[in-house]
C-alpha cells in the first residue's frame, strides 16, 4: 500500500486577460494529476460560452477564455465551485480510457547521433543519456534501466510544448519512479519521433526540433499526422489524449524497420484496448493493477 | 480568371497570417496568426475585406509583389519605404492597384512588421479553420512555410465597391518607438523569484536579442535569483524547472535566471520552466513591432487594468471600424 498524497489548496493564477492558471500542487502525483482531469472534466460539461480552451496538465491546468465573453473573474469563480463539489479523487471513480502499446527502440542509432552531437549541454559529457539516467536511478546496468521503463505503463497526463507531444507519468508507487535532470542547456536538434524523458516524465517528440529531455530511444510510430493520413488520426491530428494509458515496449531494429515500413505504407494500427483504470485500486496495490493492465493488453 | 500575387522576392520572412486558429491549446497547437493583430486587422478594414482576411505578414525586409488583376493593396504595420512601381507610396492607405504593377519595400525605418492586405484576402486553402501558417509543423499558410521567391499566391474574389483612397485617420496611426513598455500580470509561478529578483525583473530595461521570433522573444539584461528550495517531485533539478505545466501565451519565464522568453503567437504552449507573469493581450502586438536591440519594460498591472486595456482597444477598433467601413447607400 502505497502513501497517499495531500494536496495543498489550488492556487488560482490570472494570466493576463485571457488565460487563468490553477496549480494543484508544485509536486507531481497520480492525486493532482486526476484532480485536474475531474475539474476540467467538469468544466468541459457545463459548455459555458466564452471559453476557447481547456488544458489538463500534470499537476495544476490552465484554461483560455474570451474576456469579451466570459470575465476571467467569473470563471475563477465557476473553478473554485468544481474544486469544492471535486473534493478529493473519491475511491468509486473510475477512468474509462485505452491502453496502448507504443514501441520504442532504445539506444537507437538515430537518438545517439544526436545525443552526441550535444554532450557539451549535458550534465555529465562522458556517459550516454541512458548511461546517465540508468547510473543517478541506482540501476546496475543499461539493460535494467531500459526494463524498467519498458516495464510497467504510462499514464498521459498532459499535452504540449507542441502539437501532440504527450507528457506520461509511469504508474509506480513515489519510490519506484525515475528521475533525471533536463539538459544543462537545450538541444538545438532532437529527431521526429525520439523518446526522451525529463524530470518524472517520458515524452514523445512529435516533430524535429529543439529538446531538453534525457534521449533514449525512438519510436517507429507517429504521435501527430497533420494530413491525418493515418487510420489511427481520421478524427484527430494527434493520436495521444489525456487520461490514455501506454505501454512503451522495448522492441528490437528488425521489428523497428518492419514497424516503420507499415507504417509508411499506412498499414500500421496502433494496438489498443478498452480499459477501467480506478486510481484507488492503483494506489492500493499498484502491481496488481499494471498487471492486469497489460493482461487486457496483450491478451 | 481568378486573381494572384506572383512573389518576386519572399523578403526576410514573409508568411500568410489571419486572426489565428485558436481553441486547439489542449493539443499543444498554438493559435498562430498576425504577431500585431491591430495593424493587420486595420490593413484589412483599409482594402474593404472582412478583418479576418489572410494577410502577408513580413519581417524586417519585406517581399517584392506582382499583382496579375485589379486590386486594392495597403501597407500597415512596421513603417518602410514602399514603392509601386518604383514610386513611393503611403502606407495606411488604400491603393489601387492593377496587373502587372510591383509592389516593392525598402529599408524598414521603425517597428518590425510591416502587413500586406489585399483586397479578397489570400486565398491559400483553410487548415482547421484559419490560413495562419505554422511554420515549425509546416501548416497553414502557403505549404506551411514562408514565402520564397517564386511563389504564386492564390487572391479570393474582391468584393464591393473599391477603397481606394481610404486612409487610416492619424490618431489611430500606431507609432513604433524602440523602447516598449508592456503591461503585464505577474503571478503563475513568481513565487520562484526572490523579492529582489522581482523587483528587478520589473525595473530593468531588457534588451531584445536575436533570438526573437514568432514562437518567442528572447530578451537579456540583468540576472534574477531564484528562491532556494528542494525542488518538488518530478520537476527536475534546476531552480528554474516546474512540473511541467502549461503555458499562456504572452507569459514569461526566465530559464537560467538570465534570459527572461516572453511567448507569443507560435508559442510552445507548455513545459517546464517557471513563468512569472503574463503580458495582457494587447501589448502581445508590440512584440510583433519589437525588433532586435529594442528595450524592453514590464509594468506590472493587475486583471482589471488587463481588461480595462482590452476594453480600451476593442473602443479604438471600434473607431477604425467606423472611419473606414463605408455603409452601402
Amino acid at each position: 500500500m502505497s502513501v497517499r498524497t495531500e494536496l495543498p489548496p489550488a492556487r488560482y493564477e490570472y494570466g493576463g486577460d485571457e488565460f487563468v492558471f490553477v496549480e494543484l500542487d508544485q509536486q507531481m502525483s497520480i492525486e493532482a494529476n486526476f484532480k485536474a482531469m475531474m475539474i476540467t472534466s467538469a468544466l468541459a460539461e457545463r459548455e459555458l460560452e466564452g471559453i476557447v480552451d481547456i488544458c489538463p496538465s500534470n499537476a495544476s491546468y490552465l484554461i483560455r477564455v474570451d474576456p469579451d465573453v466570459l470575465s476571467p473573474r467569473d470563471l475563477v469563480a465557476v473553478l473554485q465551485e468544481l474544486e469544492t463539489g471535486a473534493g478529493e479523487v473519491p475511491d468509486d471513480y473510475v477512468l474509462s480510457t485505452r491502453i496502448v502499446d507504443v514501441p520504442v527502440l532504445f539506444g537507437d542509432p538515430w537518438t545517439h547521433e544526436a545525443l552526441m552531437r550535444f554532450r557539451d549541454r549535458h550534465q555529465d559529457p562522458d556517459s550516454t543519456d541512458l548511461e546517465y539516467g540508468a547510473r543517478v536511478n541506482g540501476f546496475d546496468s543499461v539493460q535494467a534501466f531500459v526494463d524498467h521503463l519498458s516495464g510497467n505503463p504510462w499514464l498521459v497526463t498532459m499535452l504540449g510544448f507542441v502539437p501532440g507531444l504527450p507528457f506520461c507519468y509511469q504508474l509506480e508507487p513515489r519510490e519506484r519512479q525515475v528521475q533525471v535532470p533536463k539538459y544543462v542547456r537545450p538541444r538545438t536538434f532532437t529527431p521526429e519521433r525520439a523518446f526522451g524523458i525529463g524530470g518524472a516524465f517520458s515524452v514523445i517528440y512529435p516533430v524535429q526540433g529543439a529538446g531538453g529531455y534525457q534521449l533514449y530511444g525512438i519510436s517507429p510510430v507517429p504521435v501527430l499526422d497533420v494530413r491525418q493520413d493515418h487510420p489511427d488520426f481520421a478524427h484527430s491530428i494527434v493520436f495521444p489524449k489525456v487520461g490514455d494509458i501506454w505501454r512503451y515496449r522495448s522492441i528490437d531494429r528488425a521489428e523497428y524497420d518492419e514497424t516503420r515500413d507499415r507504417v509508411e505504407k499506412g498499414e500500421y494500427r496502433y494496438r489498443q484496448r478498452d480499459v477501467e483504470f480506478s486510481p484507488a485500486a492503483f494506489l492500493a496495490d499498484p502491481q496488481a493493477v499494471n498487471d492486469s493492465l497489460l493482461e487486457v493488453l496483450y491478451r | 480568371m481568378t486573381g494572384r500575387i506572383a512573389v518576386g522576392s519572399g523578403g526576410l520572412s514573409t508568411t500568410v497570417q489571419d486572426l489565428g486558429r485558436p481553441g486547439r491549446y489542449s493539443i499543444g497547437m498554438p493559435p498562430s496568426g498576425a504577431m500585431d493583430q491591430y495593424s493587420y486587422r486595420l490593413g484589412n478594414l483599409l482594402v474593404g475585406n472582412d478583418e479576418g482576411a489572410a494577410a502577408l505578414e513580413a519581417t524586417y525586409i519585406g517581399p517584392t509583389l506582382e499583382f496579375s488583376d485589379d486590386r486594392v493593396v495597403a501597407v500597415t504595420g512596421g513603417d518602410a519605404a514602399v514603392t509601386l512601381n518604383g514610386d513611393p507610396v503611403p502606407t495606411w492607405e488604400a491603393l489601387a492597384v492593377s496587373a502587372g504593377d510591383v509592389l516593392a519595400f525598402g529599408m524598414i525605418s521603425s517597428g518590425a512588421r510591416p502587413y500586406v492586405a489585399v483586397s479578397g484576402g489570400v486565398d491559400v486553402p483553410e487548415y482547421l479553420g484559419s490560413r495562419s501558417t505554422y511554420t515549425l509543423i509546416g501548416l497553414g499558410g502557403l505549404e506551411g512555410r514562408k514565402l520564397a521567391d517564386g511563389d504564386e499566391l492564390p487572391l479570393g474574389p474582391a468584393r464591393g465597391p473599391s477603397t481606394a483612397g481610404a486612409r487610416v485617420p492619424d490618431e489611430l496611426v500606431p507609432r513604433f518607438g524602440s523602447d516598449i513598455e508592456v503591461r503585464t500580470v505577474v503571478g503563475l509561478c513568481s513565487y520562484r523569484l526572490t523579492e529582489t529578483a522581482l523587483d528587478s525583473f520589473l525595473s530593468t530595461p531588457w534588451r531584445v536579442t536575436k533570438d526573437a521570433d514568432r514562437v518567442g522573444y528572447r530578451l537579456r539584461g540583468g540576472t534574477l535569483d531564484f528562491v532556494e528550495r528542494e525542488q518538488p517531485f518530478g520537476a527536475g533539478s534546476d531552480p528554474a524547472n516546474v512540473v511541467d505545466l502549461g503555458y499562456p501565451i504572452g507569459s514569461v519565464q526566465v530559464p537560467g535566471g538570465d534570459e527572461p522568453i516572453v511567448l507569443l503567437g507560435d508559442a510552445v504552449t507548455g513545459g517546464g520552466y517557471a513563468t512569472v507573469g503574463t503580458v495582457v493581450s494587447v501589448d502581445r502586438d508590440l512584440f510583433g513591432q519589437a525588433k532586435t536591440g529594442d528595450t524592453v519594460r514590464f509594468r506590472p498591472v493587475d486583471v482589471d487594468e488587463a481588461l480595462a486595456a482590452r476594453a480600451e482597444r476593442n473602443q479604438q477598433l471600434q473607431r477604425a471600424r467606423a472611419a473606414l467601413t463605408r455603409e452601402e447607400a
